[in-house]
């Protein structure tokens, strides 16, 4: 202890307060500063940088998944109209059957109704006709028979046989 | 770095641990070969008063190496031949306050073996002090072997001063041209060397600072606290080459960065930090009585720990390493030439890889815990659940 104490150098001492002095003051304005606000500035932007990604990441996964929704939406809605394209379809085609069938059954009944009348104006003409023809042709024969007098009678005979026939 | 790690770290080490062996060789085999010291008669007489026997035997003169290589010096030796008396290394400036500033080269003293003449005034080199002599350098000695002459006030740039110097220089090149990388933007990464400073800055803020001082408070004593850790890491690491220099194993350095904490601590402690010495909160009146005188004494036995760890493990540090390779010498004679090296150079550098490890231990050591007095000085103090408090203060306290 006597040893050290005598061995103390004031000197040595004097100079090393000196010294620290000076360098912590050089170190803090040249070196620490510079290189603690460098180093505190970089870990700044790093955790920036990540929480940034982060969110980044997020945002995504949200768009992915409006996305997705969109999509299922989308896909949901071609569906029904599918769906209802093909109902109408169906409807149309049944409509169609019914108006058709309706359609067609009314044609036929027109159909029917025409051919009824033509065939009774038809069968008026014909009867006209026949008639006509009748006459005409008994006229004839009557004009023929009635030539003679024999024919006559023998006529008028046969006539009347028919006529008692009757 | 185009050296492999693994090839750099043997031959770092094989660097540290050979160099210091060479330049030890010289002296200490003229030692053991039982020359005659080459010094002057006059610093010959006085050595040999001072210490009251022979100094031939070997033990003596590794003894007498070990403790002058401890003390600071006034010139710059890397190492000396004793046969021819032949010092090899520069002499360093004297500046002596005595009546007005006296500067002189110490070759004046011609390596203690000659008395200065400056100005008319006559100084004397004895065990690296300077004393206030007469012109036949008579020291007055007492029984004790010491000097009763003036002591010189002596301001000079000692080894100790110049290395501090050098590293001083050393650090300021090496961390302003890491602070320069960053001029281009904080993502502009240092290249080179600076890649090995910058996760140590990071280190000690992450930590030390942050941890013990607080989120808080930690950046107003950042500068301190790396400069500090820096300062003694380099120190430690310079006084493990050869070159002789044992700036942190000297009391005066170690006291100075002590007060710089103490200094400190007691700066920026807040009403709290004084509360809790003079009148701890939460304790029994009497207790607080009782507390007070201890917790003033620990304001001082806090920085006292921290001045005597340094000195004390970079000295032995120091010491053991210097011992160990004496055993060349010691034990030339038992173990042959050969057996001795072997056994000095195994053992040396074992010690050596735990002295590098020691040199960031003490710098880590002394940053961490002016880290902690300084943060139990700021820290913000919540009386309401003092119980849980005194827990986590508990925790807080360092092993080491």
């Amino acid at each position: 202890m006597e040893k050290l104490i005598n061995d103390f150098s004031y000197g040595l001492f004097f100079w090393m307060t000196i010294i620290l002095v000076i360098l912590v003051i050089l170190l803090a304005k040249f070196a620490w500063k510079p290189i603690v606000e460098a180093l505190n500035a970089r870990e700044e932007g790093i955790a920036n940088a990540l929480a940034s990604a982060e969110a980044a990441r997020k945002e995504m996964q949200n768009l992915q998944a409006d996305n997705q929704r969109i999509l299922q939406e989308a896909r949901a809605e071609r569906d029904a109209m599918i769906k209802d394209a093909r109902d109408i379809r169906e409807k149309m085609i049944a409509d169609a059957k019914a108006e058709a069938q309706t359609q067609g059954e009314k044609m036929i009944e027109q159909a029917k109704a025409a051919i009824e009348s033509e065939k009774n104006a038809a069968m008026a003409e014909l009867k006209s006709q026949v008639s006509g023809f009748s006459l005409d042709i008994a006229e004839k024969i009557l004009k023929n028979e009635l030539s003679d007098k024999a024919s006559q009678t023998s006529l008028v005979e046969r006539m009347l046989d028919d006529v008692k026939l009757n | 770095m185009v050296i492999s790690g693994l090839k750099l770290k043997t031959s770092v080490v094989a660097f540290f641990a050979a160099v210091p062996f060479l330049a030890f060789a010289n002296s200490s085999q003229d030692t053991v070969a039982g020359h005659a010291e080459p010094q002057s008669a006059v610093a010959h007489e006085s050595h040999e008063a001072g210490h009251g026997h022979e100094a031939a035997s070997p033990k003596e003169k590794i003894n007498a190496h070990i403790v002058h290589h401890l003390q600071d010096s006034h010139e710059f030796i890397f190492f000396s031949n004793e046969e021819t008396g032949e010092h090899y290394g520069f002499p360093l400036p004297v500046i002596l306050v005595d009546n007005g500033l006296k500067v002189f080269s110490s070759s004046k003293f011609e390596h203690g073996e000659k008395v200065a003449e400056v100005d008319g005034n006559h100084y004397k080199l004895f065990h690296g002090k300077i004393y206030k002599t007469d012109a036949a350098g008579d020291l007055k000695l007492d029984a004790h072997g010491h000097p009763t002459v003036e002591k010189a006030v002596d301001f000079s740039i000692t080894k100790n001063v110049f290395s501090l110097l050098l590293t001083s220089i050393l650090i300021f090149i090496l961390f302003a041209g890491l602070a320069k990388t960053y001029k281009n933007g904080a993502n502009n990464l240092p290249k080179g060397f600076g890649r090995v400073l910058e996760p140590l800055v990071i280190y000690v803020r992450d930590e030390i600072a942050r941890p013990n001082i607080g989120e808080a408070k930690y950046k107003k004593f950042m500068p301190y606290l790396l400069t500090v850790f820096f300062l003694i890491w380099i120190l430690n690491l310079i006084g493990l080459t050869p070159l002789g220099i044992n700036v942190t194993g000297n009391i005066a350095i170690t006291l100075c960065l002590a007060l710089f904490t103490f200094f400190i601590t007691q700066f920026s402690a807040n009403k709290e930090y004084w509360g809790h010495i003079f009148w701890m909160p939460g304790v029994h009146p009497i207790m607080k009585v009782i507390l007070a005188p201890i917790e003033v004494l620990g304001i001082f036995t806090k920085p006292f720990s921290l001045m005597i760890r340094l000195f004390a493990n970079i000295t032995a540090g120091h010491t053991v390493v210097m011992g160990l390779i004496a055993i060349v010498f010691l034990l030339k004679d038992k173990l042959t030439v050969g057996g001795s090296v072997g056994v000095s150079m195994g053992l040396t550098l074992f010690i050596m890889i735990i002295e590098l490890l020691v040199a960031f231990l003490q710098a880590f050591i002394f940053t961490m815990l002016s880290s902690l007095f300084i943060g139990m000085a700021v820290q913000e103090h919540h009386h309401e659940d003092h119980g849980h408090h005194e827990e986590e203060v508990n925790d807080e306290i360092p092993v080491i």
